[in-house]
């Protein structure tokens, strides 16, 4: 496998032979950020033409298909006129707050971003606690979420607000279970770590049962996490309009539209590091020639390509099944999700001290 | 006919009798609520169901034509009430004997500028607090200056009036609050993706949970029975499709019916036929709208989609005989405007094909869906007496037990010969709502697999003169239209001109019983209940 | 300067003099290369993206709602994504009847959009007020409340007319200048002057 790190520890000391110490980490940090940035935009952007052409797909539709070979760049179009949109300040409102609420939104989620693994080497940082890091700022979204619905000053989106706050405490307590089910397999909570633990088989075969359930329960809670359908009610269309972005308009709505296709990719992006081996390729231990052949592949290629599929997956749900009712909703998180999601905790502990894994 | 004027004339002397094939009774105001209790609580009377409130202005007095329906019997009556005072006129209220009285009454008010005494909200529906005059008062001024178009807001309030008689015979006005005074009111609609169009909900809430709601309507009221009183009998007709834009057919239907019967014209038996065919159509079209609207209302976006294929088929065939996509203006006096189109019945035979394919891929993908079963299982439950105190008809009464299909009630047009079965469930809830539609579908189908191979030849328009007109006198029809029973009173007075049309729509009881369906219950299911009785907004205000 | 579109042939258009005149108006004293460029790329960004509010009174939305459908389809063109919130949405339809006491709800939901936003009048209710010419309570046309872009005549227009609708604004939208010149703001301005909203002043 291509180990990226050669290339960034070349491009280190190549700026650091002629620059101080100082200059070189605060070249690479805008480096990096622009990089990151400009990640963040296009993925985002492929994300919203990749849900509008698969909704169509299902409802038997064509999809954006006029602007830009095969509707390319439509999205595209969307942000430009996004972009320049008028901004419109509110009266009676918490000024302050209600503009600082999307970009804690898409703080939350840029931060996330930084810990995915992205490829051999090909990590921004990749410190020891890197999957608590992860869980900790992806809460910060919720923040912004209440923050945009009580600065609001409306009633609709101050109850979305309040639907979406519970909802992400409760889901939020599946989603750290899961992720410390795996975190016991793996018996490392760095990224580096997990990554490199699945060389031979990825944790979703090698962690059979206890896995498998851990993963399924992942990706209810983590479709609940980032509000999409069927948990999309704080921003149910037919119940509260837009539910607690209704006041926004311009870029701070499109903060919150990338946001949500974002944390879409994060979800997706987890699962593959949980269970599905980051950018490790497909390797089946023995099977000497297939894992060579999978090698192949560069590592960006299967990172990326995995969490499309699982992306795939949850715009899957959101296009099948209606909407469930808050109580509903919270009564799935603790009366089952949870139990289920504790009691796969100690199985997989059991595994994990008997050693029955593959 | 003759036991109901014997038992009402041994009790209420007073009574004056009109015999017709509605027996019409005349009463005193002061009277009328006593009898409108013995109508509805005499077993051998057992007039339980009020179809509907026609408020008159016959010039030298005004009053109210009450249409009863006995569900027991299936017998209908009509009671008219008169006041001669035309300054405060002044009326009983019976909202304590129907739930639905309460809401027509505040209709008539609002055209007529009758009080109900005695009703617990008597404020106007349609038109807004501050409107100027009663429009459907033949002494209306209509000028655009007593009304020019509102350009402030519009005035709100937290009041509503309430009208008695003191001891000495004097009419009180009280004010009384619609909610407490602490109550967190969320404001959902006038423009709202879940009301199904322009309706507005002013919903009282603790927490998610429903306290009250306080429907306001009118803001589509496009004043069609007013328009109507000017324009000639086939002039008329047109608006039929503008009211519930669904039931175009089934509403033309009704409208052509009464004026024939008035009129005195038999129509053909190929125009029979077709009638039936377009009504049937319309019906499974309407009813797979409704799967796909409510649906998306319930977050499954992809089934409208599903559901649209369908319907646009069906649009496809009407759009080949009709000329038009929804507002056909294709039953007419004395039969329909033009002929079946030459591939109508090839066309027809291909949509039935697909019918029962479609009806299964829906059940696959939704209903049979754990989070559906959850959604709408159990909410919204309306009882069988409370469906028929409210008023609610069609599909959605249906399902709470009460057969109240017209087809089948007071069989029109060739319903008798054909062989169709009433489908009804007891539930009442909102599964069981969505439910009969689903079986309402393939019971259509059925209709119209028995016709499809037997349109008799024939002429589909027998000539009717240019300029109709019948004797004075009054008449009521209804219909089963997609939504429920549609009903027309025409009243002539001998000129070119109706005298007065009240259109009896099904969508108002629909809309006004979601109050009490939905107090207790979460916000989410205020949208499932609304998307289950499927309403259309214009057919509440006409 | 023609306003083309893809996969319609320019002469196909009906009102040509009329959106060549808004050129002559708009751009008819040429713009700097980089400002033309710049907003070249912003019209271009916009006129792809028009953004409908969920709005709908009467027959015309359910068309709306066919032309949403698989057979019309209108996320070809990137309409579909239709908000219900005016804060996002770039244009009203206004599909279907307007009466008096919706008369200042529209009016309101005008007023929330944010700019540029745009208004079709769809149906002949709401560019005259239709078969309910003589009714006592519709508003005859919604011009009168509020500025329209494009009027659509039909009871109800056809999915296709709706198509041709929205693609007219999308070519008004093209030739629009948003640097410099008069743009919609001070349209706006200008109507306001001539329609005040008692009470407010400025």
């Amino acid at each position: 496998m291509f180990d990226f790190s050669l290339f960034t520890n070349w491009i280190h000391s190549f700026l650091s032979s002629f620059m101080p110490e100082w200059l070189t980490i605060t070249t690479e940090c805008v480096l990096i950020g622009v990089a990151l940035l400009l990640t963040y935009a296009l993925l985002a952007l492929f994300y919203i033409y990749f849900e509008r052409k698969v909704c169509a797909a299902f409802q038997c539709r064509l999809g954006p298909n006029r602007v830009g070979p095969m509707g390319l760049l439509q999205s595209f179009a969307d942000m430009f006129k996004m972009l320049i949109k008028e901004l419109i300040s509110l009266n009676h409102t918490d000024k302050f707050l209600f503009a600082l609420a999307p970009y804690l939104v898409i703080l939350a989620s840029m931060l996330a971003f930084a810990v995915l693994p992205w490829g051999n080497g090909l990590q921004i940082i990749d410190f020891n606690i890197g999957i608590f890091f992860l869980i900790a700022v992806s809460s910060i979204g919720v923040l912004g979420i209440l923050l945009a619905g009580w600065s609001s000053n409306n009633k609709f989106t101050l109850i979305g607000a309040l639907r979406s706050g519970a909802q992400m405490v409760s889901y939020e307590l599946s989603i750290g279970l899961s992720v410390l089910t795996m975190v016991v397999f793996a018996g490392s909570m760095s990224v580096g770590d997990i990554v490199n633990a699945q060389d031979n088989l990825w944790f979703i075969f090698s962690g059979h049962i206890p896995a498998i359930i851990a993963f399924i329960i992942y990706l209810i809670a983590g479709t609940a996490e980032t509000n999409r359908g069927p948990f999309d009610l704080p921003e149910a269309e037919s119940e509260l309009t837009a539910g607690y972005h209704t006041e926004y308009s311009g870029i701070h709505f499109g903060f919150f539209y990338l946001a949500e296709y974002l944390n879409l990719f994060i979800v997706s992006g987890v699962a593959t590091l949980l269970f599905f081996g980051g950018w490790m390729p497909l390797h089946f231990p023995g099977w000497d020639g297939f894992n060579a052949i999978m090698n192949y592949i560069p590592g960006v290629v299967w990172f990326i390509g995995k969490a499309i599929v699982i992306s795939f997956i949850i715009i899957w749900f959101k296009w099948t099944f209606p909407r469930l009712r808050i109580d509903q909703m919270l009564a799935l998180e603790w009366k089952y999700l949870l139990p289920i999601n504790l009691f796969n905790l100690v199985l997989m502990v059991l595994i994990v001290v008997y050693g029955i894994h593959l | 006919m003759a036991d109901t004027q014997e038992i009402i004339a041994k009790l209420f002397p007073q009574a004056t009798f009109e015999e017709g094939d509605i027996l019409t009774v005349e009463i005193p105001d002061a009277q009328w609520h006593d009898l409108a209790e013995t109508l509805r609580d005499n077993a051998e009377l057992s007039f339980d169901f009020l179809m509907t409130i026609v408020g008159m202005d016959w010039v030298e007095k005004m009053g109210c034509i009450y249409y009863l329906t006995s569900t027991k019997y299936n017998k209908r009556i009509a009671v008219k009430v008169a006041t001669e005072d035309r300054v405060n006129p002044a009326l009983t209220s019976i909202a304590d004997l129907w739930h639905i009285a309460g809401i027509y009454e505040r209709e008539v008010y609002d055209f007529f500028g009758i009080i109900f005494l005695n009703n617990p909200d008597m404020r106007r529906l349609f038109l807004s607090i501050d409107w100027k005059g009663y429009p459907l008062r033949k002494d209306y001024d209509a000028s655009p200056e007593t009304n020019p178009v509102p350009e402030d807001n519009e005035r709100q309030s937290d009041f509503t009036q309430v009208y008695t008689r003191d001891g000495e015979g004097k009419i009180e006005c009280k004010e009384e609050r619609i909610f407490a005074e602490n109550d967190f009111v969320v404001n959902i609609g006038p423009q709202h993706p879940a009301t199904h169009g322009v309706l507005r909900f002013r919903t009282a809430v603790d927490g998610e949970t429903i306290k009250k709601i306080d429907v306001y309507m009118g803001y589509i009221h496009r004043g069609i029975e007013k328009i109507c009183e000017n324009l000639t009998y086939p002039q008329t007709l047109h608006f039929m499709d503008r009211l519930d834009y669904f039931s175009a057919h089934p509403y033309h239907h009704c409208l052509c019916m009464t004026i024939e019967e008035a009129a005195g014209i038999e129509i053909s038996r190929r125009a029979q036929v077709i009638r039936v065919m377009m009504d049937e159509l319309s019906r499974i079209a309407s009813h797979c709208l409704f799967i796909g609207t409510f649906c998306m209302d319930l977050g499954a976006t992809t089934m409208l989609f599903y559901a649209l294929r369908v319907r646009e088929q069906i649009l496809d065939i009407m759009d080949k005989t009709c000329g038009a996509r929804m507002t056909f203006n294709y039953e007419c006096i004395g039969g329909v405007m033009q002929d079946l189109a030459p591939d109508f019945v090839d066309d027809v035979k291909a949509l039935l094909k697909i019918i029962p394919q479609n009806l299964k891929e829906y059940d696959k993908l939704f209903t049979g869906n754990v989070i559906t079963k959850n959604r709408m299982e159990g909410v919204g439950v309306l009882g069988r007496e409370d469906a028929i105190s409210w008023g609610v008809t069609g599909p959605s009464g249906r399902a709470s037990g009460w057969a109240c299909d017209v087809r089948k009630t007071t069989p029109y047009s060739i319903y008798p010969e054909l062989d169709f079965e009433e489908v009804i469930r007891h539930e009442g809830d909102s599964m069981a709502r969505f439910k009969v539609r689903m079986g309402e579908i393939e019971q259509s189908a059925r209709i119209l697999e028995q016709l499809v191979d037997n349109i008799p030849e024939g002429e589909y328009c027998v000539k009717v003169p240019k300029v109709l007109k019948f004797p004075v006198g009054h008449w009521f029809r209804t219909v089963e239209g997609c939504r429920g029973t549609f009903g027309v009173y025409l009243e002539s007075d001998g000129t070119v001109n109706p005298y007065r049309l009240k259109l009896a729509t099904p969508s108002l009881p629909a809309a006004a019983v979601v109050d009490s369906l939905t107090r207790g219950d979460k916000i989410a299911d205020l949208i499932t209940i609304g998307g289950s009785l499927d309403y259309i907004v214009p057919d509440i205000d006409r | 300067m023609e306003v083309t579109t893809k996969s319609m042939p320019y002469e196909a258009w009906k009102d040509n003099e009329y959106i060549e005149s808004l050129v002559k108006e708009l751009q008819g004293n040429g713009a700097n290369v980089v400002v033309g460029s710049f907003d070249k790329l912003i019209n271009w960004g916009r006129s792809n993206s028009i953004w409908p509010l969920t709005f709908a009174t009467s027959c015309c939305g359910i068309e709306f709602v066919s032309l949403g459908a698989a057979r019309y389809d209108m996320a070809r063109f990137g309409w579909e994504v239709a908000r219900s919130s005016p804060r996002q949405a770039d244009f009203i339809m206004v599909a279907g009847t307007i009466v008096h006491r919706m008369a200042p709800v529209l009016r309101r939901l005008y007023d929330q959009l944010a700019e540029p936003k745009y208004v079709i009048a769809c149906g002949a209710c709401a560019v005259s007020g239709g078969p309910f010419k003589k009714s006592y309570h519709v508003v005859m046309g919604v011009d009168k409340i509020i500025p329209v872009d494009v009027y659509l005549p039909g009871c109800p227009p056809r999915p296709e007319a709706m198509i041709y609708a929205i693609m007219q604004l999308s070519r008004k939208i093209k030739v629009e200048k948003f640097f410099g010149g008069v743009n919609r703001q001070e349209k706006q301005e200008e109507f306001l002057k001539n329609h005040p909203i008692p009470g407010v002043e400025d």
